[in-house]
């Protein structure tokens, strides 16, 4: 009997009757993080780490939710339970489960970047790897991230001299606020989207970000003019993008690495930047976790698994209903 | 190269036309000519002969980037861009001053001479020493086509803004086959010697296609209708004695239509002639497929000519006595083309007049469209009386009037990632027909869809695999298209036996069940 299984509900261990990000109502869920297709709504009682508490309540509404710190250990019906920096968004864990000497890990989604606002990345070493691998193809290798920040300061500051407000996308909970948190605060005013404000001010609690203003119903053109916006990637070519007058797109999301993606995109600026592992940063973790069995779970799973394989490790691809974030679909 | 890589990476992080007008205008302006030439001929895609093949690329790309080739294969087919995937996978290892555009080009024209180990060591130094955007921009040259997106219009007009020429005239200077091997900049567009430009064509004029409410909107008095000829637009040049024969896509083919010699003795020096050429055989036109295979040959022997014979259906003319006449009205030029027909027609020459038409209302105009079949055309133009004969697609002109297409129920059978802005998403179909309890490929589309039909079908098509076939994937036959198309042939060539032109989706048919598709014998019944 494996440790964990996949089952029609999500990753089960049977040992301690829980799920860990099950897809369907369970009695007891482990979440690794707040993204929408990791948390889902309809379980009975979850376990989080702490930063995630207020996340998952924020979207889930009422909901019976216990808050573990990162490296605390918790038991049920003796397996061990504990939460470790993934680094992917602020309060994303991997999930260490341990029973008789033997130790699982499962990833939900991870970066080895560091991004500034989530904990980074913890090396675990384990006898299983569940692994995402939404970008594990030999094309994705990220640049520096403080280099794509300077692109951004610079993009904004040239739109600014020439009088254009920046409107910059990513996804409401992780890559908004790891873009606000490297933004250069000189060189105006930053507004944000009813979406971004909530989920900013939801993490104000934990990390500390520059001030930022909600765009209402009141708000004057004339007051964001040259500023920056930064909101969700759904407003592109919505109304309420067209009443923030003369604009420059930018957006941010690893899949602006393919040049088709950024042409089917359509903004102006693209910067290329991931809340995800990229192909080294893929292996890497895998050499030093030291397992002996990987299964991928989303993301280029046949691709990445034949290569690990072909490499000598024993990998396989399990089904899940994690959604991966492709070009044209976000996570929320 | 480092100027003309930074110019494309520029022009793609715009999105807005007249920055990427400024941005290509600057580079004229700042940019060696030697280099803004090469520039401007691989913006027109004109490019230097290929000196490798794709397989050697990505044999190559493969061991420099340590991946094995079966990886790099799945990469390219995500990445939709052969160029594109080099320059992803491939690091870049040493520093080294890169060469100009056009010292890059004369090293990538010197690899003809070299054997394979100098071929591989010279590009190998390439990709290691260029950045992302100069090793992208290297392999679409080696890899051939430079379509990157920027028209040549666009091109033109940054051009013409840089070097203070008008637009119109630099389109004209900018024509025909030349290369920056043989010409200079001084040659090619600010000073030309007109000794050089005998077989110079014109810019084509085109047509577009008319809104739902043209018909209220215009008096049918002002337009003057002919029937839309299905064959190859052409123009046809005659100065001092020779004659060049142009397609659409600025390509020299009088090679390939000896037949059309003749009329050197006929037609006056100094005249220019826009029309379309057909496939003509006792008296009756044939299909646009015959014409195909006489442009496919490289050689076209006396046995195809006399199989597959050839007329010039003339309907306009550009220059009369050396004397470009493009500013006349279409009712004066349509008078003198006349003329110049009648003169010569008596010396059973492979030419055709194609009628002008003139209706009092536009019911009288709708009869005549449903007569496209039987002229063999594929509907109307619609061209303004008074009309000068423009440039490009100038709207308000010239118009088409198409037939309304033939369409047939098909099914899903076989898909394909896409290329270009398509890239990681299954686009490019292939659709089946019933033909006694089985499914019988058809033909492939490409276009029709929505975006978010799109995304729906490549859910579907990834969750609904049977089998792989490398890139292609083998889908559970379920979902119904209609498929619309132009004309249909029969054809040794396809599974069906026949070749329809320009399939394309209509749209996608929830309401159907496959068992509700049609048949190869509901095909058939198209053939005319």
């Amino acid at each position: 009997m494996p440790l964990l299984e996949f089952t029609k509900k999500g990753i089960y261990c049977k040992q301690a009757d829980v799920y860990l990000d099950p897809w369907r109502g369970v009695d007891k869920a482990i979440i690794s993080h707040g993204h929408s297709d990791h948390a889902r709504w309809g379980s009975k009682r979850y376990i989080t780490h702490e930063i995630n508490v207020p996340i998952i309540t924020h979207r889930l509404g009422k909901i019976l939710v216990t808050g573990k710190k990162y490296g605390e250990t918790f038991q049920i019906n003796g397996v061990k339970f504990s939460f470790h920096p993934a680094g992917h968004v602020p309060g994303s864990s991997q999930i260490r489960v341990e029973y008789k000497g033997e130790v699982w890990v499962f990833t939900g989604d991870y970066k080895t970047q560091v991004d500034g606002i989530s904990t980074p990345f913890e090396l675990i070493r384990c006898n299983t790897f569940i692994t995402e691998c939404t970008f594990g193809l030999p094309v994705f290798k990220w640049e520096k991230p403080l280099r794509v920040h300077d692109d951004i300061n610079r993009w904004w500051a040239n739109n600014k001299s020439n009088k254009v407000t920046s409107l910059l996308m990513g996804y409401s909970l992780g890559k908004v606020q790891r873009l606000l948190k490297h933004i250069d605060c000189k060189t105006g005013k930053i507004f944000t989207h009813g979406a971004t404000e909530k989920m900013t001010n939801i993490l104000r609690q934990f990390i500390d970000f520059p001030k930022t203003e909600l765009i209402t119903r009141d708000t004057k053109k004339a007051e964001i003019g040259g500023n920056l916006v930064l909101a969700p990637p759904a407003v592109m070519g919505s109304t309420w993008a067209k009443k923030l007058g003369e604009i420059s797109t930018g957006y941010a999301s690893g899949w602006m690495a393919f040049r088709g993606a950024r042409r089917r995109r359509a903004v102006d600026r693209s910067f290329v930047l991931s809340d995800h592992a990229d192909w080294e940063g893929l292996l890497s973790v895998i050499k030093a976790t030291g397992c002996e069995d990987i299964i991928t779970t989303h993301g280029y799973t046949d691709i990445f698994a034949r290569y690990l394989k072909e490499n000598g490790w024993n990998a396989r691809t399990e089904k899940t209903k994690y959604e991966v974030e492709t070009i044209d679909s976000e996570v929320i | 190269m480092r100027r003309f890589a930074a110019l494309i990476e520029e022009l793609d992080s715009t999105n807005k036309t007249n920055e990427k007008v400024t941005i290509l205008t600057n580079y004229f302006k700042s940019t060696p000519q030697k280099d803004s030439l090469w520039a401007i001929a691989l913006l027109s895609h004109r490019r230097p002969p290929r000196p490798l093949n794709s397989t050697l690329m990505k044999i190559w790309a493969s061991e420099l980037a340590q991946v094995p080739d079966w990886l790099f294969e799945e990469s390219y087919h995500i990445v939709g861009d052969l160029a594109e995937t080099i320059s992803l996978s491939v690091p870049q290892e040493i520093h080294l001053t890169p060469p100009s555009l056009s010292e890059c080009i004369k090293e990538i024209l010197n690899l003809k001479y070299k054997d394979e180990k100098e071929k591989k060591s010279y590009v190998f130094k390439r990709w290691k020493s260029f950045n992302n955007y100069e090793k992208f921009v290297f392999n679409k040259i080696l890899t051939g086509g430079f379509r990157i997106g920027i028209s040549q219009k666009l091109m033109t007009r940054a051009l013409s803004k840089a070097v203070k020429i008008e637009e119109n005239i630099l389109a004209h200077r900018l024509m025909g086959q030349w290369s920056p091997m043989t010409t200079t900049f001084e040659e090619l567009i600010i000073n030309p010697n007109p000794e050089d430009q005998i077989s110079q064509p014109y810019p084509f004029f085109l047509a577009y296609p008319i809104d739902q409410d043209f018909q209220d909107k215009e008096l049918v008095q002002n337009w003057c209708f002919e029937h839309k000829w299905d064959g190859m637009r052409s123009q046809l040049i005659i100065r001092k004695g020779k004659y060049f024969l142009w397609s659409r896509g600025e390509e020299l083919i009088t090679d390939k239509f000896p037949e059309l010699s003749s009329l050197v003795s006929l037609i006056p020096d100094g005249t220019v002639l826009d029309g379309e050429l057909l496939p003509y055989k006792e008296n009756k036109i044939g299909y646009f497929n015959d014409l195909q295979k006489r442009i496919g040959r490289k050689t076209v022997s006396k046995k195809l000519q006399d199989e597959i014979p050839i007329v010039i259906m003339l309907y306009d003319i550009l220059e009369w006595e050396g004397n470009d006449i493009r500013n006349y009205n279409l009712i004066r030029r349509k008078e003198i083309l006349e003329s110049l027909y009648k003169k010569i027609i008596v010396y059973n020459a492979p030419i055709l007049l194609s009628q002008v038409m003139f209706f009092e209302n536009w019911n009288k105009v709708k009869e005549e469209r449903k007569k496209a079949d039987e002229k063999s055309s594929e509907g109307l133009m619609i061209k303004k009386k008074d009309s000068i004969y423009s440039l490009g697609r100038k709207k308000g002109f010239w118009f088409k009037w198409k037939s309304d297409p033939k369409t047939i129920d098909a099914v899903l059978t076989y898909a394909m990632r896409g290329h270009g802005r398509r890239t990681n998403l299954y686009t490019d179909y292939t659709f089946a027909l019933w033909n006694d309890e089985k499914l019988v490929t058809f033909a492939k589309a490409y276009s029709g869809l929505t975006d978010m039909e799109i995304r729906k079908v490549d859910k579907f098509i990834k969750q609904n695999t049977i089998d792989r076939f490398g890139p292609v994937r083998q889908v559970k036959p379920e979902l119904v298209f209609e498929i619309a198309f132009e004309g249909i042939a029969s054809s040794s060539r396809h599974k069906s036996g026949f070749a329809v032109r320009f399939p394309r989706i209509l749209r996608w048919r929830h309401d159907k069940k496959i068992a509700d598709a049609n048949t190869i014998n509901d095909l058939k019944q198209f053939l005319r």
